[in-house]
C-alpha cells in the first residue's frame, strides 16, 4: 500500500475511534511526512501523533490504531521460516530445553534468564516463539488478540516467574523494606513489558493475516469521553476521572459566556418613565430591569447501591467541579432509605475521601440495602420538605430498578411539584428501560426530562443544558 | 542555523543540557520545517518552558516570552498606543491641523510594542514563548490566532504588519482547561509526560552536576514509585531534581526510608501527600 493510501486509511480509522481529525490536520500530515525518514517508525509516529492527535487523552487509542497501521510486516514464508530457526537457536543457547524442540517449561526458564539479564534479543525470541506455539493462531477467525494473549499467559504462568526472580535478586543479603517495594515494581515493570510485547507481535500477526480495517475494527475501544461509566475498567475510571477537571473547566467556561451574552431583563417601565420625564414625556432611553442570577440552585439525589455507585460518583465530581456555575448545591445519597451528604464535599476535601465516608457513614440503609426507590423518594419529601424551593433544580441520579417495591410516585410529584425543575439521569441503554423491575416509565410523566446518561460526553451536555435555565419557571399544578 | 535531521536536533538540545526523547526531537525538527507552531501540554514541572529556552539557545535566537495569565488582554500582549506622547504632542503642536495630526500620532514612533508584536517585528529571527496559554479567557485565545496561522498583526491605524521573519512558537498549556480547537488544529501538538526511568536518571545526571550513579537511580526509582500514589500532585521532573539536589547538599550516598520520609517535603508540595507517602515508606507495608 502507498503511503498516501495508508495515511488516509488511517485517518479514516481515527475518525470512525472518535478522534476528531480535520482536513487541515490531515493535509498537514500528509506535508510533514515528507520531512520524515519513513523507514523508521519512531519518526512517522511522532510526526503522526503531533499533527493529527491534538488531545493527550487520545493517546491510547492513537497508539493502537498506529500499531495496527503502521506495524512491522511479518515477514515472507522463507524468512519466517530462518526466523523461527534464529529464535530456536537463540533459545536454545540458553541451555533451555534439546533437539531444537522444547515445552512450556524450557520457555519459561528461557523467559527467566532474559527478564533476569535484560537480554532483550532473547526476550524478542521468546516472545516470537510463544505466539507462535502457544497461541493456537487460526487464520480468519474475527477475534482481537485478547484470547490469545490468555492462552499465552495461561501457559507461561508469570506469577510463579516473579516469585522467583524476586526470590533470585532478593539473593542472601535481607532487603529493607524500601529496597523490597522498588525491586518489586522493577520486576513487575518488566513482566509488563513482556506483556506488552506479546500483545503487539499477536496484533501484528492478526494484520497479517486479515488486513488492518479489519483488525482496527475488532480491536476499537471507545475514547475516556464515551467509555461506559458502569461498566468501566478501573483503569479506565482512574483515567476518566483526570479528563474530568479540564473538560468541566472548558464547559463553564462556555456557560459564562452565554449567561454574560445572554438576556437582557424585562422592560422596568417605571424607571422609564422617569426617565422619559427629562425628554418630555418621550421614552428616548428604555431602562431595563437587570436579569436576575441566572444560576440554578441544584439539588442532586443520587442512588449509591452497588451496581449505581460508579455512576454516582462521577454525577457527584461533575456537579461538585462546576459548583461556581450554581448558586447552590446540594446532594443526597440513598440506596432504601436516603441522608443528605452535602457536608461531606467541603472546600479542599478529597473526593475519592469523600465518597468512602458517605459509604460508611451516611445513613442510607433501611431494612435490606437494596434500592427501593419509592421509600427514598417517600423519605426525601416528607424528611427534607425545606430543601425544594421554586428555584431548586432537582436532578435524579439512578436507573430506578426497584427490586419490585412499591414506585411511589405521588412522592415523587410532590418534590416536582415544589421544584423549578425536575430531571433523571440514567446510566442504562434505553432499550433496557422497563424492563424487568426497572420502573423509569413510571416516574417519566412526572420529570420535565429524562435522559440516558452513559458517558461523560452525555453527562456533561446533561449539566451544561440543565446550567442555563429556562427563563420562565415551569408553572405546575401539584 | 538549520538542523537537518531529528538526530542532530536532539544532539544539539542534549549539548544545550535538555535531554529530549524521540517524539520531542521530532516535534521540534518538524516545527522548524513546517513553520508551525507547538503547543507543549503536561503537568507542571516537566520541562515544558525549558524546552523553549533551549530551543532559543541551540538556534541561537533571542527569547521573546510572553507570560498568559487571567485578565491578559490585545494592549498587554499584542501593542498598545503611548496615549501620553500622543497628548504631549499634540499639545506641543496647537495650531495645526487635525488630518496633519492625526497621520503624525499614529505612527510606530507612538506604539508601544508588546511580546506578541515584537517577535512578529524582529528582524533577526526569534523564540516566542506563550507561557500558560491555558490561563487565558478564550477571547484573548482568538487574539493569537491571527498571528500563529499568518504571522501577521493587524493595526487598524498603520495597516497589517507582516513578520520581518518567521519567529519559531512554542505555547505550553497544563490543561487546566482544555483549549479550542482552532487553537490546536493550527499547532503541532506535543504531550510531555514523566520521562520513563532511564530518562528521567539522565536528566538527574545531566542537571546535578556531581550527583552519583547510584543515587540518581535511587531517585529515579523512587520517585517513580511516589507517582503511583493516588496523589494531589505527582512530584515532577523538576522536584526530583531539587530532591536530588538535597541528598547531594546533604553528602548522603544512599537513601533509606528514614532519609525519604524526611526529604519527602522536597518532593511533595501537599501535607496530605506527604503524609501519606511516609506513612507507607516508614512502615514499609508492601503492595500486593
Amino acid at each position: 500500500m502507498s503511503v498516501t493510501g495508508l495515511l488516509t486509511g488511517f485517518i479514516e480509522e481515527l475518525r470512525a475511534v472518535g478522534i476528531p481529525v480535520s482536513m487541515v490536520e490531515a493535509i498537514d500530515a500528509a506535508s510533514a511526512l515528507k520531512h520524515v525518514d519513513l523507514s523508521d517508525r519512531a519518526q512517522v509516529k511522532a510526526t503522526l501523533g503531533a499533527t493529527l492527535v491534538k488531545h493527550a487523552r487520545h493517546a491510547d487509542a492513537f497508539e493502537t490504531a498506529f500499531e495496527i497501521f503502521f506495524g512491522l510486516r511479518t515477514p515472507s514464508p522463507e524468512l519466517e521460516e530462518r526466523r523461527e530457526a534464529a529464535d530456536r537457536a537463540v533459545i536454545q543457547s540458553t541451555g533451555a530445553g534439546s533437539g531444537g524442540d522444547f515445552d512450556a517449561d524450557a520457555l519459561i526458564r528461557a523467559l527467566f534468564a532474559a527478564l533476569r539479564d535484560e537480554d532483550r534479543p532473547l526476550l524478542m525470541a521468546v516472545v516470537r516463539h510463544a505466539v507462535r506455539h502457544l497461541s493456537g493462531m487460526e487464520p480468519g477467525r474475527p477475534v482481537g488478540g485478547a484470547y490469545y494473549l490468555y492462552r499465552i499467559l495461561r501457559e507461561l504462568n508469570l506469577e510463579e516467574l516473579e516469585a522467583q526472580l524476586l526470590e533470585m535478586s532478593r539473593g542472601e543479603q535481607a532487603l529493607t523494606a524500601l529496597e523490597e517495594r522498588l525491586l518489586r515494581e522493577e520486576l513487575s515493570t518488566r513482566l509488563e513489558e513482556f506483556r506488552e510485547e506479546l500483545r503487539s507481535e499477536i496484533r501484528r500477526r492478526l494484520v497479517a493475516d486479515r488486513g488492518p480495517r479489519a483488525v482496527a475494527r475488532t480491536l476499537r475501544r471507545p475514547l475516556l469521553e464515551d467509555v461506559d461509566l458502569t461498566t468501566a475498567t478501573r483503569q479506565e475510571l482512574a483515567e476518566i476521572e483526570r479528563i474530568i477537571h479540564p473538560l468541566t473547566r472548558k464547559l463553564a467556561i462556555r456557560l459564562a459566556q452565554r449567561r454574560r451574552r445572554g438576556r437582557v431583563g424585562r422592560l422596568d417601565v417605571r424607571r422609564t418613565i422617569r426617565t422619559a420625564l427629562s425628554t418630555g414625556g418621550v421614552p428616548v432611553d428604555p431602562r431595563f430591569r437587570k436579569p436576575r442570577p441566572g444560576k440554578p440552585e441544584i439539588v442532586v439525589l443520587a442512588d449509591i447501591s452497588g451496581s449505581m455507585s460508579t455512576f454516582a460518583r462521577f454525577t457527584l465530581q461533575v456537579v461538585y467541579s462546576m459548583a461556581a456555575e450554581f448558586s447552590r448545591v446540594r446532594a443526597f445519597a440513598f440506596i432504601d432509605a436516603i441522608d443528605e451528604v452535602t457536608g461531606f464535599f467541603g472546600p479542599g476535601t478529597e473526593f475519592g475521601e469523600a465518597l468512602g465516608r458517605i459509604s460508611t457513614e451516611a445513613r442510607v440503609v433501611w431494612l435490606d440495602g437494596h434500592s427501593d426507590y419509592g421509600n427514598a423518594l417517600g423519605r426525601f419529601a416528607d424528611d427534607y420538605p425545606e430543601v425544594i424551593t421554586p428555584r431548586s433544580t432537582v436532578i435524579i441520579a439512578g436507573d430506578a430498578r426497584n427490586n419490585y417495591h412499591d414506585a411511589n410516585v405521588p412522592a415523587l410529584r410532590r418534590t416536582a411539584a415544589a421544584a423549578r425543575a425536575l430531571f433523571w439521569i440514567n446510566p442504562e441503554q434505553r432499550r433496557y428501560w422497563d424492563t424487568g423491575d426497572s420502573v423509569i416509565g413510571s416516574y417519566e410523566p412526572v420529570c420535565d426530562g429524562v435522559f440516558e446518561v452513559r458517558n461523560l460526553r452525555q453527562l456533561a451536555s446533561f449539566v451544561e443544558r440543565i446550567a442555563i435555565p429556562v427563563t420562565r419557571p415551569v408553572r405546575r399544578i401539584a | 542555523m538549520s538542523l537537518a535531521s531529528p538526530a542532530e536536533v536532539a544532539d544539539a538540545l542534549k549539548a544545550e543540557g535538555y535531554l529530549p526523547d524521540v517524539r520531542i526531537a521530532q516535534v521540534v525538527f518538524l516545527a522548524d520545517r513546517l513553520e508551525k507552531p507547538i503547543l507543549v501540554e503536561g503537568p507542571a514541572g516537566v520541562g515544558k518552558t525549558e524546552l523553549a529556552k533551549s530551543l532559543a539557545a541551540i538556534h541561537r535566537r533571542r527569547l521573546i516570552r510572553l507570560q498568559c495569565y487571567e485578565g491578559l488582554d490585545e494592549a498587554k500582549a499584542l501593542y498598545e498606543w503611548n496615549y501620553r506622547k500622543q497628548l504631549l504632542r499634540l499639545q506641543a503642536d496647537q495650531g495645526r491641523e487635525w488630518s496633519e495630526l492625526e497621520s503624525d500620532i499614529f505612527t510606530e514612533e507612538f506604539l508601544l510594542t508588546r511580546p506578541l508584536l515584537e517577535a512578529i517585528r524582529s528582524l533577526e529571527p526569534v523564540v516566542l514563548l506563550i507561557d500558560e496559554v491555558d490561563r487565558v479567557e478564550v477571547e484573548t485565545e482568538a487574539l493569537l490566532l491571527e498571528v500563529l496561522s499568518d504571522f501577521q498583526v493587524s493595526i487598524p491605524e498603520l495597516g497589517t504588519i507582516h513578520a520581518a521573519s518567521r519567529p519559531l512558537v512554542v505555547l505550553t498549556s497544563n490543561n487546566t482547561r482544555e483549549l479550542s480547537e482552532a487553537l490546536k488544529r493550527r499547532c503541532l501538538f506535543l504531550h510531555i509526560g514523566y520521562p520513563t526511568l532511564e530518562r528521567e536518571r539522565e536528566i538527574l545526571l545531566t542537571r546535578v552536576p556531581d550527583l552519583s550513579e547510584a543515587i540518581a537511580d535511587q531517585v529515579a526509582r523512587l520517585v517513580r514509585s511516589i507517582r503511583a500514589f493516588p496523589l494531589r500532585k505527582p512530584p515532577s521532573v523538576s522536584e526530583s531534581i531539587d530532591w536530588a539536589r538535597t541528598l547531594l547538599a546533604l553528602g548522603l550516598d544512599e537513601i533509606d526510608a528514614d532519609v525519604a520520609a524526611e526529604t519527602l517535603h522536597v518532593v511533595l508540595k501537599y501535607q496530605p501527600d506527604i503524609d501519606k507517602v511516609a506513612e507507607d515508606l516508614t512502615e514499609g507495608r508492601l503492595e500486593a
